[in-house]
C-alpha cells in the first residue's frame, strides 16, 4: 500500500462525518435558538438563525409561574416535577420487584420458568393503546384519574417487563461458581442475591435504572389519557398542550422542550458507557 | 441443575420444593403487576370488543357479537390505515437500518472526531419523543420553519412551502423526524457490534484478493447479523405502534394522510366515543403484536440457554 493512501483515506472519511454532524445538530441548534428568541424574531422572514436579541423570557415564564400570562406555561414547572416524581417512583419499584423476578428466572428452574420468560418479552411489545380501555374503566371507577398513582401503576405495563428482561441478561453474566462458593459458605438464596449477584451487577442495575427512567420520562399516551387537570400533567403532555386550539405558543413549546429534554439527555451522556450494553441487553426504547 | 447437598437434607425433593416455593414468592409481585396491567386488560378488551357501549365506558353494554369486527373491516379507513402503518414501519425502519449501518461503519473506520460523533449520537436518541416531534413540527412550519428557510437560502425553492399540508409529503416528513430520533439507536448498537468483530478474517480475505465490497458482503455483514436482527426487531415493534410523534406533528392530518393504526384506535376509543370499535382494534393490535413477538422470540431468543 502506498504510504500516502492512509492519511488521504482518513481525510475523506473525516469529510463524510460533516453531513452526519449537521443532521444531528441542525435540529437541536434550531430548537435552542428558538427557545432564546423573542416572539418577534421567531416570526421574522428571512429567518434569524441566531437570535439578535436573545432573551431568557421563555424560560423564566416557565420556571417562575407567576410571570406567565397564560395557564399553560404557568403549569409547566408542575408538569416537570410530576415527571420527575413519577419516573423516579416507577424506576425504584421496577428495580426492586424486577430484580427479584429476574434472579428467579435466571437461576431457579421450575415448571413455568420458560413460559414466564417468553411472556415477559411478549408483553413488553404490546402497545399502550391496546391496553387503555380496561385500565381507563378501572381508573375512573376507582376515581384515580389525575392521581400520580395511576400513571405509576400503568407505566409498569411497559417498564416492568423491560426491567426484568434487561436484568435477566445482566444476571446471566454472573458466574455460577461464585454463587456456589457463597452457598458452601452458608448463604441462602436471598443472601446470594443480595450479597453476591446484586453487588456484581451494579453496572447492569445502573444501566437498567437509567433506561427505565428514560422510558417513563418519555411516556406520553397514558399521561394524555389519565390526566386532564393542569396540576396532574407530565412534561410531554404539557409540551403538547402548547398547541392550542387556535394558535401554538412556539416560544413556550421550544423552551419547555429544552427543559424536558435536559434530564434524559444529561443522564444519557453521563452514563454513556452503560448505554451500549443496555441497548443490546434490552434493545427496545419507545 | 444440580443442587449442592446440605448438612441436614430432608431429602433432595423437599429442598427442591423449598426452592420452587421461594421462586414463586420472589416472582409473585412482578407476576401480579403484569397480570393486572397487561394480561387482564388484553382479555378484558377482547370481551369488550363484542359489545357496543353507547352510553360511555361504564354504562350499559349491548352485546353485538362480531358486529364491531365486521364494521371495522368494512370500513375503508381501516385498510388505508393499515397500509399507512406498514408504509411508516417499512420506510422508517429500513432508513434507520441503512443509515445506522453506514454511520456505524463510518465511526468504526475512525475518522477524526469519531469519539465525538459516537458521543453526539446519544443526544437525538435521548431527546423525548414528544420534544422531538415538537421540534420537527416547528422545523416544518409553513411560514417560519427552518426547512423552508434553509432550502430558500440554498436556492432550492423559490417560495415557502406548507410542508405539513402536502398530502404526499406529510408521512415522509414524520418518517424523517423518526429517523432523526431513532437512527442513532441503530448506529450505536451496530457500532458496538462492529467493535467486537475479529479483524483477522477480513485481513485474510484481503490477502486472498477479496475487494472491499466482497469483504463487507461476505464477511462483515454475516457476522453483524445478530446485531442487525436485534435492531431490526426492536425498531419494527416500536415503529408499528407509532403514536406520539404523529400526534404532535400532524395530529393524523392532512386529511388522515398520517393516520396510523394506533391513532385510529385512540380516536375511536376516546374522541369519537366508539369504544366497541376501539376495543376490536385494540385486540387486533394485541393479537398481531403477540404473534410478531412469538415469531421474533423464535429467531432471537432461546430460553433454555438462560438456565446455566
Amino acid at each position: 500500500m502506498m504510504p500516502y493512501r492512509k492519511p488521504l483515506r482518513k481525510f475523506f472519511l473525516s469529510i463524510l462525518t460533516i453531513p452526519v454532524f449537521f443532521f444531528i445538530f441542525f435540529p437541536i441548534l434550531w430548537l435552542l435558538s428558538a427557545s432564546f428568541s423573542t416572539e418577534v424574531e421567531l416570526f421574522s422572514v428571512p429567518t434569524h438563525w441566531i437570535p439578535q436579541h436573545p432573551t431568557l423570557k421563555n424560560y423564566l415564564e416557565i420556571i417562575f409561574p407567576n410571570l406567565a400570562a397564560s395557564s399553560v406555561p404557568r403549569s409547566f414547572a408542575i408538569a416537570l416535577l410530576n415527571s420527575i416524581k413519577i419516573a423516579s417512583a416507577v424506576t425504584v419499584i421496577c428495580i426492586i420487584i424486577g430484580s427479584l423476578a429476574a434472579y428467579v428466572l435466571v437461576r431457579i428452574p421450575f415448571k413455568f420458568n420458560r413460559a414466564i420468560q417468553i411472556g415477559v418479552i411478549a408483553t413488553r411489545m404490546v402497545p399502550e393503546v391496546s391496553l387503555i380501555l380496561p385500565l381507563f374503566v378501572i381508573a375512573s371507577s376507582l376515581q384515580l384519574i389525575n392521581k400520580p398513582i395511576v400513571l405509576i401503576v400503568t407505566y409498569m405495563s411497559f417498564a416492568l417487563p423491560y426491567t426484568i428482561w434487561m436484568l435477566t441478561a445482566f444476571f446471566q453474566t454472573v458466574p455460577v461458581e461464585l454463587e456456589d462458593a457463597a452457598r458452601i459458605d452458608g448463604c441462602g438464596r436471598m443472601g446470594i442475591l443480595f450479597r453476591v449477584v446484586m453487588p456484581i451487577s451494579v453496572p447492569g442495575l445502573i444501566s437498567t435504572a437509567m433506561f427505565v427512567f428514560l422510558l417513563a420520562w418519555d411516556e406520553f399516551f397514558y399521561a394524555l389519557i389519565f390526566t386532564s387537570t393542569l396540576a396532574a400533567k407530565t412534561a410531554p403532555v404539557a409540551i403538547a398542550e402548547f398547541i392550542g386550539r387556535y394558535s401554538v405558543n412556539i416560544n413556550g413549546m421550544m423552551a419547555g422542550g429544552i427543559l424536558a429534554a435536559l434530564p434524559p439527555v444529561l443522564l444519557a451522556l453521563i452514563f454513556q458507557r452503560y448505554i451500549v450494553s443496555g441497548l443490546t441487553a434490552g434493545a427496545v426504547k419507545g | 441443575m444440580t443442587l449442592p447437598s446440605r448438612h441436614l437434607p430432608k431429602g433432595r425433593f423437599s429442598l427442591r420444593q423449598q426452592e420452587v416455593r421461594l421462586a414463586w414468592l420472589l416472582i409473585a409481585p412482578s407476576l401480579l403487576v403484569i397480570l393486572g396491567v397487561t394480561l387482564w386488560p388484553i382479555i378484558y378488551t377482547f370481551i369488550l370488543s363484542f359489545f357496543n357501549l353507547p352510553q360511555g365506558i361504564n354504562q350499559a353494554r349491548i352485546f353485538v357479537g362480531l358486529g364491531n369486527y365486521i364494521e371495522m373491516i368494512q370500513d375503508q379507513t381501516f385498510w388505508a390505515t393499515i397500509g399507512r402503518t406498514m408504509y411508516f414501519t417499512v420506510f422508517s425502519v429500513s432508513l434507520e437500518l441503512v443509515l445506522g449501518l453506514a454511520i456505524a461503519q463510518l465511526i468504526h473506520s475512525h475518522p477524526w472526531g469519531w469519539k465525538v460523533l459516537r458521543f453526539s449520537l446519544i443526544i437525538p436518541w435521548a431527546v423525548p419523543t414528544i420534544v422531538n416531534g415538537a421540534m420537527w413540527r416547528w422545523i416544518y412550519s409553513a411560514d417560519f420553519g427552518a426547512l423552508n428557510a434553509l432550502l430558500m437560502q440554498l436556492g432550492l425553492i423559490k417560495h415557502y412551502i406548507p410542508w405539513l399540508t402536502l398530502p404526499n409529503a406529510a408521512m415522509n416528513l414524520v418518517i424523517l423526524a423518526d429517523v432523526w430520533h431513532m437512527m442513532p439507536f441503530v448506529a450505536l448498537i451496530l457500532q458496538a457490534a462492529l467493535a467486537t468483530l475479529p479483524e483477522e478474517l477480513e485481513e485474510a480475505a484481503a490477502v486472498d484478493g477479496a475487494n472491499a465490497l466482497q469483504r463487507f458482503w461476505s464477511i462483515r455483514l454475516p457476522l453483524l447479523r445478530p446485531a442487525i436482527l436485534v435492531a431490526l426487531i426492536a425498531r419494527t415493534v416500536d415503529a408499528f405502534r407509532v403514536f406520539d410523534i404523529v400526534y404532535i406533528i400532524t395530529a393524523s392530518g392532512p386529511a388522515s394522510k398520517t393516520l396510523t393504526i394506533t391513532y385510529l384506535t385512540y380516536l375511536n376509543t376516546f374522541p369519537w366515543g366508539k369504544q366497541g370499535i376501539g376495543a376490536a382494534l385494540s385486540f387486533l393490535i394485541s393479537f398481531f403484536t403477540l404473534t410478531m413477538a412469538f415469531i421474533f422470540i423464535r429467531f432471537l431468543y432461546r430460553p433454555e440457554e438462560t438456565l446455566q
